[in-house]
């Protein structure tokens, strides 16, 4: 390879200027690991806690509660009633019994537990009483992989990692040599324009794949989350967002003369992504009416792609949709930034 | 109109030719029609205070900004014809050029070289500057005269034949200034045409064949230092203050008196021949049973001229 090139000296430009900012390694490969890891923690997957239920003093107790303590999932205690219903209104308990001829059972009908625990009370009060099962049944636990937190988080995280380092990567570079003089600078000489700006893409984009693929490390190593689709369109896809949200940036940046429009610009571009787009909760939980928007972003597209890829192992070509969407927020930004950027 | 190159200019040839150039921003006159040339070879120096047009006048010679009207050549060429060709041939130092931090002195002339099809090698450029020692530092760790050389460097990586530097030495102490001065004054010779603004008149006096006086977009004066001075009249210059303060009309008799300004307690006369002024002077002032508390003499120097054609000090207005 010519190292004279022009092309080949202006990716190293980029490429050096990036290597060389520890501040912008962090935020690129180390911000989004803790907040993985942060996340992670908070969101593990628990076993499903015991049910406490409880049983007032009176005759039967005694030989109700050691029952239902043996009772997979519950834990039976002892109390007077007033002390239960206060128990059951602080959610210290599921279950008031009140032991007699006729059990008495109170619950609160707001609380989910009080239902699966009277379920269980029953049933124990069933066999008590010399019920026979007649049906057996085989309990068999599974956890499938791919459902917990982490799996729906780590993609998520890696297309808001992608946006938020091209907006900033690319967009703050831009700004900071436009305020230096040194894109005037740079206009002076001989350079093609089209040389400059496509090697900020250039490099952009081998970023992005260092991204990609220690994303995708990380996650399997310390999160154990598994890649189910392929690895090539899983980077493929993740590039050509890279690609989109590089071109949105230049035109955020077209015409910031300084660094506070810019990065006002470019909160004002990413904030409602981070939100809408489903980086750390499903998207389908805004309403049905905001639904045609949130589709439309790219970081939508990014993610639900992303999240397909991984967890459900779609190809590529079936994502079509998602593509084409980061096309168009690839190409048009583009070609208005190239159009009325500003050099000096 | 002009399928040939353009005729052969009568000697000397020319680098630069302005003609009727006018810049109009929106309602303000940045440049209100000048008219100039500079030999191939010479060092011109564009001298005024801030905002007087030597800033706006450079950029369009460097294709930057363009003119509201009026016309310039670069080597015979045109910025509206032959732009990529006069971006090969020429070399710019902005003023304050802020280069990337985290880039080596080396990487960074590496990059600007890479853009042109001819030029130095990135050692010789280096060299020229004399930034040797700091080849590898980052641009973060440079002092100011530094970096400027480093902004120098770039300029001259593509060993162009005019050479623009915009306020080279601006805010630098004057070490650093004067060893910018050195470089810059190695750098004429070899053919090449040297383009400077300042605002510092002693820079243009060391550094300039030829010196073009700018104020209000206007140029005021123009020719070698020595010219500009002896235009003025007076070569020499006295300066003194008295006990109690006379009036100015005292010396009205001074021989060979050319022009007389207040100055603090005193006044500053302009005198063509310091020998028979001087005695004037002193007798003056003991005539009038003043005592002197200070007297000193001067050649002229650019600033005399420039505040003859203005009326106002260059350094008054420059340090602001």
């Amino acid at each position: 390879m010519n190292t004279q090139h022009p092309l080949w000296q202006l990716v190293l430009f980029r490429m050096r200027g990036f290597l060389r900012e520890p501040a912008a390694l962090f935020w690129v490969f180390i911000f989004p690991l803790l907040t993985a890891l942060a996340l992670g923690v908070a969101f593990r997957d628990r076993a499903l806690p015991e049910l406490a239920v409880a049983v007032v003093d009176g005759p039967d107790a005694d030989r109700l509660a050691p029952s239902l303590e043996a009772v997979e999932g519950l834990t039976a205690q002892r109390m007077s009633e007033a002390a239960g219903r206060d128990a059951l209104r602080r959610s210290k308990v599921a279950l008031v019994l009140i032991p007699g001829p006729q059990p008495e059972l109170i619950v609160d009908p707001t609380q989910a537990d009080g239902r699966t625990a009277r379920l269980m009370v029953v049933d124990n009060l069933e066999r008590l009483q010399g019920r026979v099962d007649r049906v057996v049944v085989q309990n068999r636990q599974v956890t499938a992989p791919g459902s917990r937190y982490i799996d729906f988080l780590i993609p998520g995280l890696l297309g808001f990692g992608l946006m938020s380092s091209s907006l900033w990567g690319l967009g703050w570079a831009l700004v900071q040599m436009r305020t230096g003089k040194l894109l005037k600078r740079l206009v002076a000489t001989p350079m093609k324009r089209s040389h400059f700006l496509f090697s900020f893409m250039l490099g952009r984009t081998v970023l992005a794949l260092a991204e990609i693929l220690f994303f995708v490390a990380f996650a399997r190593v310390l999160f154990d989350v598994h890649m189910f689709g392929s690895l090539l369109s899983f980077t493929l896809l993740g590039l050509c967002g890279s690609t989109a949200f590089g071109g949105l940036s230049l035109l955020v940046v077209s015409r910031a003369g300084n660094a506070e429009t810019a990065s006002g610009l470019m909160n004002l571009v990413s904030m409602p992504m981070m939100v809408l787009s489903g980086v750390f909760f499903s998207a389908s939980n805004f309403p049905g009416w905001l639904q045609p928007f949130i589709q439309a972003l790219p970081l939508t597209a990014l993610n639900d792609g992303l999240r397909a890829i991984m967890l459900d192992g779609t190809p590529l070509l079936a994502l079509w949709p998602q593509v084409l969407v980061l096309g168009v927020w690839g190409l048009i930004p583009f070609l208005i930034a190239v159009r009325y950027f500003k050099w000096m | 109109m002009q399928p040939l190159p353009s005729p052969v200019p009568s000697s000397p040839p020319l680098a630069i030719e302005v003609r009727g150039l006018v810049k109009r921003f929106e309602d303000v006159v940045a440049i209100a029609g000048t008219d100039f040339e500079v030999p191939v070879g010479q060092c011109v120096g564009l001298l005024g205070p801030n905002g007087a047009g030597k800033t706006t006048t450079v950029e369009i010679l460097e294709g930057l900004q363009h003119a509201t009207s009026g016309e310039v050549r670069l080597l015979g060429l045109r910025w509206d014809k032959n732009a990529a060709e006069l971006r090969e041939r020429i070399g710019i130092a902005l003023q304050e050029t802020r280069f990337h931090d985290k880039l080596s002195v080396e990487e960074t002339v590496r990059l600007f070289r890479s853009f042109y099809r001819r030029g130095l090698s990135v050692e010789e450029a280096i060299a020229l500057v004399k930034l040797e020692e700091k080849r590898g530092a980052y641009v973060v760790k440079l002092s100011g005269g530094q970096r400027q050389r480093l902004a120098l460097a770039v300029a001259l990586a593509a060993d162009p034949e005019i050479l623009f530097l915009d306020e080279p030495t601006t805010g630098l102490d004057p070490q650093s200034r004067r060893a910018l001065w050195d470089v810059i004054d190695g750098l004429k010779g070899k053919g090449r045409t040297v383009v400077l603004t300042t605002h510092y008149m002693e820079e243009a006096q060391v550094l300039c064949d030829q010196v073009i006086i700018m104020d209000h977009g206007r140029i005021v004066a123009r020719g070698t230092p020595a010219q500009l001075i002896a235009s003025i009249g007076g070569e020499q210059v006295i300066e003194f203050a008295t006990t109690p303060s006379l009036p100015a009309e005292a010396f009205a008799d001074v021989p060979t008196l050319v022009a007389a300004r207040p100055r603090g307690d005193g006044h500053t006369l302009s005198v063509k021949e310091l020998h028979r002024a001087l005695p004037g002077v002193l007798s003056i002032v003991t005539a009038r049973g003043a005592n002197l508390v200070h007297l000193s003499t001067r050649q002229a120097t650019l600033d005399d001229v420039f505040l003859a054609f203005t009326g106002r000090s260059l350094r008054e207005d420059s340090s602001s």
